[in-house]
C-alpha cells in the first residue's frame, strides 16, 4: 500500500494505524464516527476522528482519486472555497479502489438539513444564491464542475449569512478559461440536480410545503446569469462620471462577495470603458486583518464583524486612558478580555453547535437586541449569559460538529 | 433521431495547436459511431464540439440537417449518458427515471407513457415501484440510461462511460449498451481509448491520431484492410506483428523466411528497399498441425520460442527476431504513440491450444501469406490494402445494421402497443 500526504502531514501520522487494507464497508464501528447523512454519494464514504480532528474517507477509483487529490490541493492553494484534502491511499490489496482523505469541514451543514428545516433567515433563495456564488467563482477560475449539486456542496454560517464549499471534485475539469458552452452545460446540470435533490426531499416528506422544487431549480440559471453578468460585464460611461461609477461597481462586487484584482479603464470615443478582473479567491481582507491582530482564524464576514468590535473596544480603551492605544495592543486585550471569556462561557453541553466566532457574532446581535429593549447598553457579559440561556439552546443538537463530539469521547 | 455531419471541423486552442484538424465525418441516422485513438488524438474534443462544450474554430457541425455551431448545449437536444448519474433514495425507480420530465413540466400521462416505454426496453418494469437502494449495479446504470431515453434526444453521446467500472460490470454494460442502441435505433457517438470496446460496439469506428482521421470503417474493415501502420497497430489484441522485409521479385525476405506474394501485391511493393510486413498473431500456426490442403497457401519457417502462454482455449508463442536499427526505432516510436509496450522485436504468434511447442526449443511454424499486409516504413502507408474488399466489408456491416433496425422497429411497435394498454388500464 502507498500513502500520499500533503504537508502539514503531522495530521496524517495518526491515520496510519487505520486498517487501510480492508474495505471501508468492513471497518469496525469503533473506528468510525457517525456523521449524519451528508447527501447522496456514489461511493462508500466513512468518517474517522483522530486526535480530535475529523476526516472523511472516500473509496474511489485510483485514477479519479489522484485527479481529485491534485485538484483539491490546487484549489486550496488558490483560495477557492473547497474542502481541504489530506491525502490518498493507493495500491491497496485485492485490487481495492483507492481512498481519498479530506479534512471534515467543521461546522458545515448539508442541504438536507438546511432545506428540511428552513428558519426565516435561511430561505431556499438564500441557499441557492450562495451556491450560485460558488459556481460563478469556480467558473471564473476555469473550473468546470460537471456535477454541481446540493449533495456536493456544504454550507457554513458566516455571520448570519451562508458560505458554500465544493466537496466533490471527481468530475472537475480545469481549463485556462471556460467556453460559454461549458458554463451553460454546467449550469444546466446544476439546475437538473438541484431540482432532483429537492424532489427527492419532497418524496421523503422532508421539504416544507412552500418550496416548489421545480420553481427553485428553474430559478438557478437566471440567478447564475445575472451574477455572472454583474461580475464580468464591461461598462461604458462618460469620462466625467468615471470616479463614482468605478467606486459604485467595486462596492457592488464586494457586496456580492467578490474581491477585485485589477481595474482597467480604457478611453474610447464612446466614453470610458471599464473592465474589472475579479479575484477567484474568496475575499480575505478582513480575515487576514483579524488574524494579524488576534491570531483568530474565522470566515470573512465573521472577521468583519469581529474587527468592528475590536475597533469599538480600542476606542473605549483610548477614551478610558485618555491616550492612543496601538491596534496590536487593542487586539490582544480584546481577545483576552472580550472574546475569549464569551467563548469560554459557552456551556459544555451546547459547545460545537455553532462555530465560536459565529456564537460571538450572535452574542453581539443579541446584545444589540437586548440593549434596544432596555434602552441602554446591557454589555457583552450579560448579553452572553442571556444568549446561552435562551437562544443557543434552540440551535438543534444535531448541528454539533463531529470533532467536538469526538473530543467528548 | 438525427444524422450528425461534420464538415472540415478544426479546433485550435490559444497556442494555435490544432487539437482537431480538418475532420469531416458523416454519422448516419441510427448509426453507432465510435471515436477511438490514444490519448491526445482529439476524440474527446470532437465529442465535446458535438455536445457544444467546446467552441468550434472553423467548419460546420450539422445535426439533423441544422447547423448547430452557435447553439447552446441544451438546445442541441442531445443526451450525454451516465455522466456521474445520481440515484435519489426517496424516489422510486419510476420517479428516478421520470424526473427530467417533471422538471420540464411534462404532463403526467406523457411522463407515464415515456417512462413505461423506456422501462420496457430496459427490462426495469418489475422494479419501477422499488427504491433504488435495492438495485444491482447493472440495474442502476440502466436507470441512468432510462433518464436519457425519456428525454427523447436526437442522439446519445458517451464519453468513456465504462472506464471507472470494474471489469465485470464493464463487460456487462458493454453488452447492455449495444443491445439498447440496437433496439432504440438511436444515433450514438461513443468515445473510448479501448480498441476492444471500439471493435465490439461500433457499426463504424473512426480512428483518430493527433487530431486527424486515419480511417473510418466497420470493425472488420479496420481489422482486415487497415489503411496504415498506425491503424494496423492500434486495432487488434494482441497487436499485429511487424517484421522487416526486403522485396525480391515476387518474394519478401523476412526474419521468418521468404514469403511469396501474389502478382498484385508484388507489383504494389516493387521499387522499395526496406519494408514492414504486418502479420496478425492468428495468421500463424504450429506447422505440424496445419492441414495438408492449407499448407501450400502459406510458408513455413523454423524459429526458437522464447515463451509460451497457454490459456486453455488458445495458446501464444513469443518469438524474438532481428531487425535493423532503423526499424527498431520506428517500432519503438509507434508503440509510444499507441500507448502500448507490446510492439517489440518479438512476434506474438497464436498456435493451437493442443500444440506441443515448448519454450526454449526450436519449432516449425506456418504463416498464412494470403492475409499479410506490407507497409512503407517511412509513410506508414499500407501498400497492399485492397480498398474494394474493405469497402465491401463496411457495406455488409451497414446492411446488417439496417436489417437489425428494421427488426427492432417491428418488435418495438408490438411492445409499445402492450405498454400503452398497461398505461391506460
Amino acid at each position: 500500500m502507498r500513502y500520499l500526504f500533503r504537508p502539514p502531514a503531522a495530521d496524517a501520522t495518526g491515520l496510519l494505524v487505520l486498517p487501510w487494507d480492508q474495505p471501508l464497508e468492513e471497518w469496525d464501528d469503533e473506528l468510525l464516527l457517525d456523521v449524519p447523512s451528508r447527501g447522496i454519494s456514489r461511493h462508500v464514504v466513512r468518517f474517522v476522528a483522530v486526535e480530535d480532528r475529523v476526516y472523511a474517507l472516500k473509496e474511489i477509483d485510483e485514477r479519479l482519486a489522484r485527479h481529485e487529490y491534485a485538484l483539491l490541493a490546487q484549489f486550496e492553494g488558490e483560495g477557492l472555497p473547497a474542502v481541504s484534502v489530506l491525502g490518498i491511499c493507493v495500491d491497496r490489496p485485492d485490487d481495492q479502489p483507492a481512498v481519498l482523505v479530506t479534512r471534515y469541514l467543521e461546522y458545515s451543514m448539508s442541504y438536507r438539513w438546511l432545506f428540511s428545516r428552513p428558519r426565516g433567515a435561511h430561505s431556499a433563495e438564500q441557499l441557492l444564491d450562495t451556491m450560485v456564488v460558488l459556481l460563478v467563482r469556480l467558473h471564473l477560475a476555469g473550473v468546470f464542475w460537471g456535477d454541481c449539486s446540493l449533495s456536493n456542496t456544504l454550507f457554513r454560517l458566516d455571520a448570519g449569512t451562508f458560505a458554500a464549499y465544493l466537496v466533490d471534485a471527481e468530475t472537475v475539469e480545469r481549463h485556462p478559461s471556460l467556453s460559454p458552452g461549458q458554463r451553460a452545460y454546467d449550469v444546466d446540470l446544476a439546475r437538473e440536480r438541484v431540482g432532483a435533490e429537492l424532489l427527492d426531499l419532497q418524496f421523503g416528506g422532508l421539504l416544507p410545503a412552500d418550496i416548489d422544487p421545480i420553481e427553485v431549480a428553474e430559478s438557478l440559471p437566471r440567478r447564475y446569469e445575472s451574477l455572472w453578468e454583474e461580475v464580468t460585464r464591461e461598462e461604458v460611461f462618460r469620462t466625467d462620471e468615471q470616479r463614482y461609477r468605478v467606486a459604485e461597481r467595486l462596492r457592488r462586487l464586494n457586496d456580492l462577495g467578490f474581491d477585485v484584482g485589477e481595474v482597467e479603464l480604457r478611453t474610447t470615443d464612446a466614453g470610458t470603458r471599464l473592465r474589472v478582473e475579479t479575484r477567484v479567491a474568496g475575499p480575505g481582507q478582513n480575515r487576514h486583518e483579524l488574524f494579524r491582530l488576534t491570531g483568530l482564524e474565522v470566515q470573512e464576514r465573521q472577521a468583519q464583524r469581529l474587527l468592528n468590535d475590536v475597533r469599538a473596544f480600542r476606542a473605549y480603551l483610548e477614551q478610558k486612558s485618555g491616550s492612543p492605544v496601538p491596534e496590536t495592543i487593542a487586539g490582544h486585550r480584546w481577545l483576552a478580555e472580550v472574546y475569549q471569556p464569551v467563548v469560554d462561557a459557552i456551556p459544555e453541553d451546547l459547545r460545537g453547535r455553532l462555530e465560536p466566532a459565529e456564537v460571538f457574532h450572535e452574542v453581539l446581535e443579541h446584545r444589540w437586541f437586548l440593549s434596544e429593549q432596555a434602552g441602554r447598553d446591557v454589555g457583552t457579559t450579560k448579553a452572553a449569559r442571556s444568549y446561552f440561556d435562551t437562544v443557543l439552546p434552540r440551535t438543534p443538537q444535531e448541528l454539533t460538529t463531529p470533532s467536538v463530539i469526538a473530543g467528548r469521547g | 433521431m438525427a444524422s450528425i455531419d461534420m464538415k472540415n471541423i478544426v479546433k485550435k486552442y490559444g497556442d494555435g495547436f490544432p487539437a482537431v484538424n480538418d475532420v469531416s465525418l458523416d454519422i448516419a441516422d441510427g448509426e453507432f459511431m465510435i471515436l477511438v485513438g490514444p490519448s491526445g488524438c482529439g476524440k474527446s474534443t470532437l465529442l465535446r464540439m458535438i455536445v457544444g462544450l467546446e467552441d468550434i474554430t472553423s467548419g460546420d457541425m450539422v445535426i439533423g440537417g441544422k447547423r448547430v455551431n452557435d447553439l447552446a448545449p441544451r438546445d442541441r437536444n442531445l443526451s450525454m449518458v451516465f455522466q456521474n448519474y445520481a440515484l435519489y433514495p426517496h424516489m422510486t425507480v419510476y420517479e428516478n427515471i421520470a424526473f427530467p420530465l417533471r422538471l420540464s413540466k411534462t404532463p403526467d400521462d406523457e411522463v407515464r407513457r415515456r417512462v413505461t416505454e423506456a422501462s420496457d426496453v430496459l427490462e426495469l418494469k418489475e422494479h419501477l415501484e422499488r427504491k433504488p437502494a435495492n438495485l444491482s449495479g447493472g440495474q442502476r446504470q440502466r436507470v441512468a440510461m432510462g433518464r436519457a431515453i425519456v428525454r427523447q434526444a436526437d442522439a446519445f453521446l458517451f464519453d468513456e462511460p465504462l472506464s471507472n467500472l470494474d471489469a465485470k460490470l464493464r463487460g456487462q454494460m458493454r453488452t447492455e449498451i449495444s443491445r439498447l442502441q440496437r433496439r432504440l435505433g438511436i444515433t450514438t457517438v461513443y468515445v473510448t481509448h479501448d480498441q476492444t470496446e471500439a471493435m465490439t460496439l461500433g457499426d463504424r469506428v473512426c480512428v483518430l491520431r493527433k487530431g486527424k482521421i486515419q480511417q473510418v470503417a466497420s470493425p472488420r474493415e479496420l481489422y482486415e484492410q487497415p489503411v496504415n501502420l498506425f491503424v494496423a497497430g492500434f486495432i487488434g489484441s494482441p497487436p499485429m506483428n511487424f517484421l522487416p522485409a526486403t522485396p525480391e521479385g515476387n518474394r519478401l525476405r523476412t526474419p521468418f523466411g521468404e514469403i511469396e506474394l501474389d502478382e498484385k501485391r508484388a507489383a504494389a511493393v516493387a521499387g522499395h528497399d526496406l519494408l514492414l510486413v504486418g502479420i496478425r498473431p492468428e495468421y500463424f500456426d504450429d506447422a505440424s498441425l496445419v492441414d495438408e490442403a492449407k499448407r501450400p497457401l502459406g510458408s513455413t519457417f523454423r524459429a526458437k520460442v522464447d515463451v509460451t502462454e497457454w490459456l486453455g482455449d488458445s495458446q501464444y508463442a513469443y518469438i524474438p527476431y532481428e531487425a535493423p536499427d532503423s526499424i527498431r526505432s520506428q517500432l519503438r516510436e509507434l508503440s509510444k504513440e499507441l500507448d502500448s509496450e507490446e510492439l517489440r522485436t518479438q512476434a506474438i504468434v497464436s498456435i493451437d491450444a493442443t500444440s506441443r511447442i515448448r519454450e526454449g526449443r526450436e519449432a516449425e511454424f506456418w504463416l498464412d501469406s494470403r492475409k499479410i499486409h506490407v507497409f512503407d516504413p517511412q509513410s506508414g502507408e499500407n501498400l497492399t490494402r485492397d480498398a474494394e474488399a474493405g469497402a465491401e466489408l463496411t457495406r455488409l456491416a451497414t446492411q446488417d445494421r439496417l436489417e437489425q433496425a428494421e427488426e427492432a422497429g417491428g418488435r418495438d411497435t408490438d411492445a409499445r402497443g402492450g405498454a400503452t394498454a398497461v398505461g391506460v388500464g
